[in-house]
C-alpha cells in the first residue's frame, strides 16, 4: 500500500514538470517561428495549410517529447544506484499499460492526419485551373511553355562563375545577396489566378521546388505531371532544383515573379514578341527576327565576341574557361579531334548532344549562337583553324 | 557458481585453441574469428565513408566551390552513403550476429560455418570494387545512393563496378541471414523456447527474413539497370516503353524495409544493454517482440513515403502516409518499454549505458521528424531537403552506430577479457554527443528554409547554420579515433575484465562462460532451467 501510494507521488511530481516544460515550449514556439529557422512565409493557400500543419505536428511533437523525456530524466536521476535505488525487479510486465501506450499514440496519430488529409486532397485537385504552364526541365535548367499563349522561353542561373569559383582557389569575386538564386527569365504569374503547371524533364529526373508556393514536383522524362498554385501576393519567389541531377544540380534555381493583372497582361505582350512559338514552329515568312539571325553572316572577330558570351553561359561549367574541361567526364576542348575536325560534327554533337555523356543537346540556341559558339571554340585555347562558321550552316543541319 | 560453470567448460575441452598462422583468418570456420573480421572490416569502411562525410562538409562549409569539383562532390555524397550502409553498419551487426547468437543461445557454431566464412570473404572484393570506383575513367557513381535512372545511365564504369559490388554484398547478406534463421530456429539449447531468446536474437530473426526478402528486390532492379545500360532494354526508359518511376517502386520496396534492417538489430542490443544496467528485466518482452514484428510488416507498405513527389495520386499519398504514421505505434512502444525498464531500477552508467540513453533520446527525436515527414503535405516542402538529412542521420548515427558503439563496450570484455577505459570511453561518448547535435541539429533548420540536399553549393542565407554544422561534423569525426584508441589499447593492454563484468547481464555468454570466452564454446548446451 505504502509503496503503491510513493508510486503515485512521483507519478504526480512528473506531471507537475511536464505541464511546466510543455508549457514552457509552447510560449516558445511562435518565439522560434520568428527566426530564420522555419519553413519561408508562404505564398500561397496550401503553403499557409503546410505552414500551420508544420507548426501543429511541431506542438504535438514537443508536448509528446517532454512527457516522454521528464519519464526518462526522472528515472535517470531518481532511479539512481548511488541514490540507494533497490530494482523492482518484479516489475517488468503490465498488459495494461502496453494497452493504453498503443492506444494513446494511436488517437493522437488520427488527430494528426485529419488535417493532414484535407491539405492533401486540396494539393491534388488540379481542375478548372484559369492558366496553365509547361515546365520543363533540363541539365541543367528551365523551360517554361505558355502553351495557350504560343511563347515559351528558358531559365538559366545568372550568377557569374566568378562568384561560385574554382576549386583550388575558391570564388573570386563577392557573391551577391541572390547567389544562386538569380535567373535571366522568371516564370511569370498574374497575382490571385489558379495557376496550374505541367512538370516534365527533357533528360534526367528534376525536382521544380518553390516552398513558399507549397510546391516540390518531380520532373520526369516522359511523363507530365500536375500541380498547382495560387499565389497570394505580388512580389518574388525563390526556390531550386530539389532532386539530384548531375554535376550542376545545385545551380539551377527557380524563380517565380507574381505581378498584378496588368502588369502581366503587358508581359505576356512583350513575352510574345521575343519568345513566340508559332512563329518558329510554322516557319512562316513573317519570322523577321529568326530569319535575320539565320541570315547573318559573320566576320570572325564578331563570332568570337559573341560565342566567348555564348561559352561562357553555356559550356564553362563543364568544359571549363581554359577549354581544358576535366577529363574524362569533361573532355578538353584544346586540342581536340572534333573541334578541330570537320565542322559537320561539332554542329551535329551541339543539335543533338552525345549519347551516353552529359554532353546534352543545345538545339535550344539559335542558329547565329550555335555558330558563333562553334567559331569560337575553334579559334580559342590553343586552337587555331581559322575558319569562321555560318548560321546558315548551323540551319542546314537542323534538317 | 557461475565461475565454476565457466571453468567446467574450459577444462572439458582441453583442445581450445585458435589454429595459428596466416591461414587462421582465410580459412576460419570458427563464429567468434569471422565475427571478428565482420567488426574490423565495418570498423575500417565506417572510417573511410567518415572521411567522405567529412570531405561533403568541408565543401559545404562555406558557400562557393573551395574544394571539389560538383561531379566529385555527388560521388562522394553516394559513396559515403553506400559505405556507410553496405560496409559499415550492416557488416558491423554481421559481426554481432556472429559473435553473440551461438552463445546467447548456447549453440557451439552458427548452422553453416563454411558458408559463414565465404559471406565474410565475398565482401572484400565487392569493397574494393566499390571503393576503386573513385580511380577509374568517369568516375565513382555520383547520382546519389538511390542510384535513381535516368541519371544513373550517364555514369560511366564506376556505376557497373558499384552494381556489382551491390550484388556481391547482397549475396553475402542473403548467405548470412539464410546462416541466422537456421542458427536460430534449429540450434537452440534445450529449454531455449524462442520466447526465452535475448532480444539480440529475435530482432535479428526478424532482420534476417527482412534481408531475405529484400535484397533480390534489390539485386532485381540493378540488373535492369545493368541491361538498360549495356542491352538496350528499357525498363526505365520512356522513350522505349518503360518509366523511371518504375525503378523507384522497386528500390524502396528494399529501400524502406533496408532502413529497419539498419535499425532493428540495434533495437535488440538496447533491449539487452539498458536491462544489465537497470539491474531488472526488460519491461514488457513479449510487446517487444510483437512490436519489432509489427514495425518488420509495416516496413513493407510504406516505401511510397519517399516518393511523395513524384506525383503519385491522392489514394496512394494518403495510403503511404497513414501506413508510415502507424509505425510510431510499435516503435512508441518500444521507446517506453525501455523508459519503463529504466523505471524502478537501480541505475549505473558505464559507457554502453550512456549511449544507450543517447540512443534513446536522439532515436525519439529521429521519431518525430520522421512523424513530421510522414504527413504528405509538409514531405512536399521538406522532401529533399537537409530536413531529410537530420531525419535519417539522427535515427542512423545515434540510433545504428551508437546502438554498435555501446555494443563494442558492452562485450569488450566477454570478447577479449580486458577492459576499456571507463574514462575515456565517457569522454568518446559526451563529445560525440555534443558534436552530433551540433552537427545535424541545425540541418533541421537548413531543410525547413528550404536548402536542398546533394548540392555542393548553397545561396548565402545558408551559410550559418552550414558553418555550424561543419565544426560539429570535424569534431564529431575526430572524436572517433578516441574510440579506436580505446578499443585498440584495450585489447593490448586492457586490465583484465570480470566473467560477469556487469552485474546485471543476465544472458547465457555473461552467467555460462568466462572472460575472454574460449575459442569453441557450448560444444555440450548448456543447462537451463
Amino acid at each position: 500500500m505504502q509503496k503503491k501510494s510513493n508510486f503515485f507521488r512521483r507519478l504526480e511530481s512528473v506531471a507537475v514538470t511536464v505541464g511546466l516544460a510543455a508549457s514552457l515550449s509552447l510560449i516558445s514556439l511562435p518565439t522560434l517561428a520568428s527566426y530564420d529557422v522555419n519553413i519561408p512565409q508562404p505564398a500561397s493557400p496550401i503553403a499557409t495549410q503546410i505552414y500551420s500543419l508544420h507548426m501543429y505536428l511541431l506542438g504535438v511533437c514537443a508536448t509528446i517529447f517532454v512527457v516522454v523525456f521528464a519519464f526518462m530524466f526522472y528515472s535517470i536521476f531518481k532511479f539512481r544506484k548511488s541514490n540507494g535505488a533497490k530494482p523492482d525487479v518484479n516489475f517488468h510486465e503490465s498488459t495494461l499499460i502496453e494497452i493504453i501506450w498503443t492506444i494513446i499514440p494511436f488517437i493522437i496519430l488520427i488527430a494528426m492526419a485529419v488535417p493532414a488529409t484535407k491539405t492533401i486532397l486540396d494539393m491534388k485537385d488540379t481542375s478548372s485551373p484559369d492558366m496553365t504552364v509547361k515546365v520543363t526541365g533540363f541539365q541543367w535548367g528551365w523551360r517554361y511553355d505558355y502553351n495557350t499563349e504560343d511563347f515559351g522561353f528558358y531559365s538559366n542561373l545568372t550568377t557569374p562563375w566568378s562568384q561560385i569559383g574554382q576549386p583550388g582557389t575558391g570564388p573570386t569575386e563577392k557573391q551577391g545577396d541572390d547567389y544562386l538564386l538569380e535567373v535571366d527569365n522568371p516564370l511569370v504569374v498574374p497575382v490571385g489566378k489558379r495557376v496550374r503547371l505541367l512538370v516534365t524533364s527533357n533528360d534526367v529526373i528534376h525536382g521544380w521546388y518553390v516552398p513558399q508556393l507549397g510546391i516540390n514536383q518531380y520532373g520526369i522524362p516522359g511523363f507530365i505531371k500536375d500541380v498547382w498554385f495560387t499565389a497570394d501576393r505580388i512580389g518574388t519567389l525563390k526556390g531550386q532544383c530539389s532532386q539530384i541531377c548531375g554535376k550542376l544540380h545545385g545551380y539551377m534555381p527557380i524563380t517565380v515573379v507574381v505581378k498584378s493583372d496588368a502588369d502581366y497582361a503587358k508581359w505576356v505582350i512583350d513575352s510574345k514578341a521575343k519568345w513566340s512559338t508559332k512563329i518558329v514552329a510554322a516557319g512562316a515568312n513573317s519570322a523577321v527576327a529568326v530569319a535575320e539571325d539565320d541570315n547573318k553572316v559573320f566576320e570572325m572577330a564578331e563570332a568570337k565576341e559573341k560565342g566567348e558570351k555564348i561559352y561562357a553561359a553555356n559550356c564553362v561549367a563543364c568544359h571549363q574557361s581554359n577549354g581544358k574541361g576535366m577529363p574524362p567526364a569533361f573532355p578538353s576542348l584544346a586540342g581536340s579531334k572534333i573541334v578541330l575536325g570537320p565542322t559537320d560534327q561539332q554542329i551535329n554533337i551541339l543539335l543533338n548532344g552525345k549519347a551516353g555523356t552529359a554532353m546534352q543537346s543545345f538545339a535550344r540556341l539559335s542558329n547565329s549562337e550555335i555558330a558563333a559558339v562553334i567559331s569560337f571554340t575553334k579559334n580559342a585555347f590553343g586552337n587555331n583553324v581559322g575558319k569562321v562558321i555560318q548560321p546558315s550552316e548551323v540551319k542546314a543541319a537542323r534538317k | 557458481m557461475v565461475a565454476a560453470t565457466a571453468h567446467d567448460q574450459v577444462h572439458d575441452h582441453s583442445h581450445d585453441h585458435a589454429p595459428g598462422g596466416l591461414t587462421r583468418y582465410f580459412t576460419t570456420t570458427n563464429h567468434k574469428d569471422i565475427g571478428t573480421m565482420y567488426l574490423w572490416f565495418a570498423f575500417t569502411m565506417f572510417f573511410v565513408g567518415g572521411a567522405m562525410a567529412l570531405g561533403i562538409r568541408a565543401e559545404l562549409f562555406q558557400p562557393g566551390l573551395q574544394y571539389f569539383q560538383p561531379e566529385f562532390f555527388n560521388s562522394l555524397t553516394t559513396v559515403h552513403a553506400l559505405v556507410m550502409i553496405f560496409g559499415a553498419v550492416m557488416p558491423a551487426f554481421v559481426g554481432f550476429a556472429n559473435w553473440l547468437i551461438p552463445m546467447q543461445i548456447g549453440a557451439a557454431d552458427m548452422a553453416f560455418p563454411r558458408m559463414n566464412n565465404w559471406s565474410f570473404w565475398i565482401m572484400i572484393p565487392a569493397a574494393i570494387l566499390l571503393l576503386a570506383t573513385f580511380f577509374v575513367p568517369g568516375g565513382a557513381a555520383s547520382s546519389g545512393w538511390t542510384l535513381y535512372p535516368p541519371l544513373v545511365m550517364q555514369g560511366g564504369i564506376g556505376v557497373d563496378m558499384s552494381i556489382l559490388a551491390l550484388h556481391l554484398l547482397g549475396a553475402s547478406s542473403i548467405m548470412g541471414s539464410i546462416n541466422i534463421i537456421t542458427t536460430l530456429l534449429n540450434l537452440r539449447a534445450p529449454g531455449m523456447t524462442l520466447m526465452k531468446m535475448p532480444l539480440f536474437c529475435w530482432t535479428w530473426l526478424i532482420t534476417a527474413y527482412l534481408l531475405i526478402a529484400t535484397m533480390p528486390v534489390l539485386a532485381g532492379a540493378i540488373t535492369m539497370l545493368l541491361t538498360d545500360r549495356h542491352f538496350g532494354t528499357s525498363f526505365f526508359n520512356a522513350a522505349g516503353g518503360g518509366d523511371p518511376t518504375m525503378f523507384m517502386h522497386i528500390f524502396w520496396f528494399f529501400g524502406h524495409p533496408e532502413v529497419y534492417i539498419l535499425i532493428l538489430p540495434a533495437f535488440g542490443i538496447v533491449s539487452s544493454i539498458i536491462p544489465a544496467f537497470a539491474r531488472k528485466p526488460l519491461f514488457g518482452y513479449a510487446s517487444m517482440v510483437y512490436a519489432t514484428g509489427s514495425i518488420a510488416i509495416l516496413s513493407f507498405i510504406v516505401w511510397g513515403h519517399h516518393m511523395f513527389t513524384v506525383g503519385m495520386p491522392a489514394a496512394g499519398q494518403l495510403f503511404f502516409m497513414y501506413a508510415t504514421m502507424l509505425i510510431a505505434v510499435p516503435t512508441g512502444v518500444k521507446i517506453f518499454n525501455w523508459i519503463a525498464t529504466m523505471w524502478r531500477g537501480s541505475l549505473t552508467f558505464e559507457t554502453p549505458m550512456l549511449f544507450c540513453i543517447g540512443f534513446l533520446c536522439m532515436f525519439t527525436l529521429g521519431g518525430f521528424s520522421g512523424l513530421v515527414l510522414s504527413i504528405v503535405a509538409v514531405d512536399i516542402t521538406l522532401h529533399n531537403t537537409y530536413y531529410v538529412v537530420a531525419h535519417f542521420h539522427y535515427v542512423l548515427f545515434p540510433g545504428a552506430i551508437w546502438g554498435l558503439t555501446a555494443a563494442v563496450y558492452f562485450y569488450l570484455p566477454k570478447f577479449t577479457g580486458k577492459m576499456y577505459n571507463e574514462t575515456l570511453g565517457k569522454w568518446h561518448f559526451w563529445i560525440s554527443a555534443i558534436a552530433f547535435n551540433v552537427t545535424f541539429f541545425p540541418q533541421h533548420f537548413l531543410g525547413l528554409a528550404g536548402m536542398p540536399r546533394r548540392i555542393p553549393d548553397y545561396a548565402l542565407q545558408y551559410a550559418e547554420w552550414n558553418a555550424i554544422s561543419t565544426i560539429g561534423a570535424f569534431i564529431l569525426g575526430f572524436s572517433q579515433l578516441i574510440f579506436l584508441y580505446n578499443v585498440v589499447t584495450t585489447i593490448r593492454s586492457g586490465e583484465k575484465a570480470k566473467d560477469r563484468q556487469w552485474d546485471g547481464a543476465d544472458s547465457l555468454e555473461w552467467t555460462h562462460l568466462p572472460s575472454p570466452v574460449p575459442y569453441h564454446t557450448f560444444e555440450t548446451p548448456p543447462v537451463l532451467k
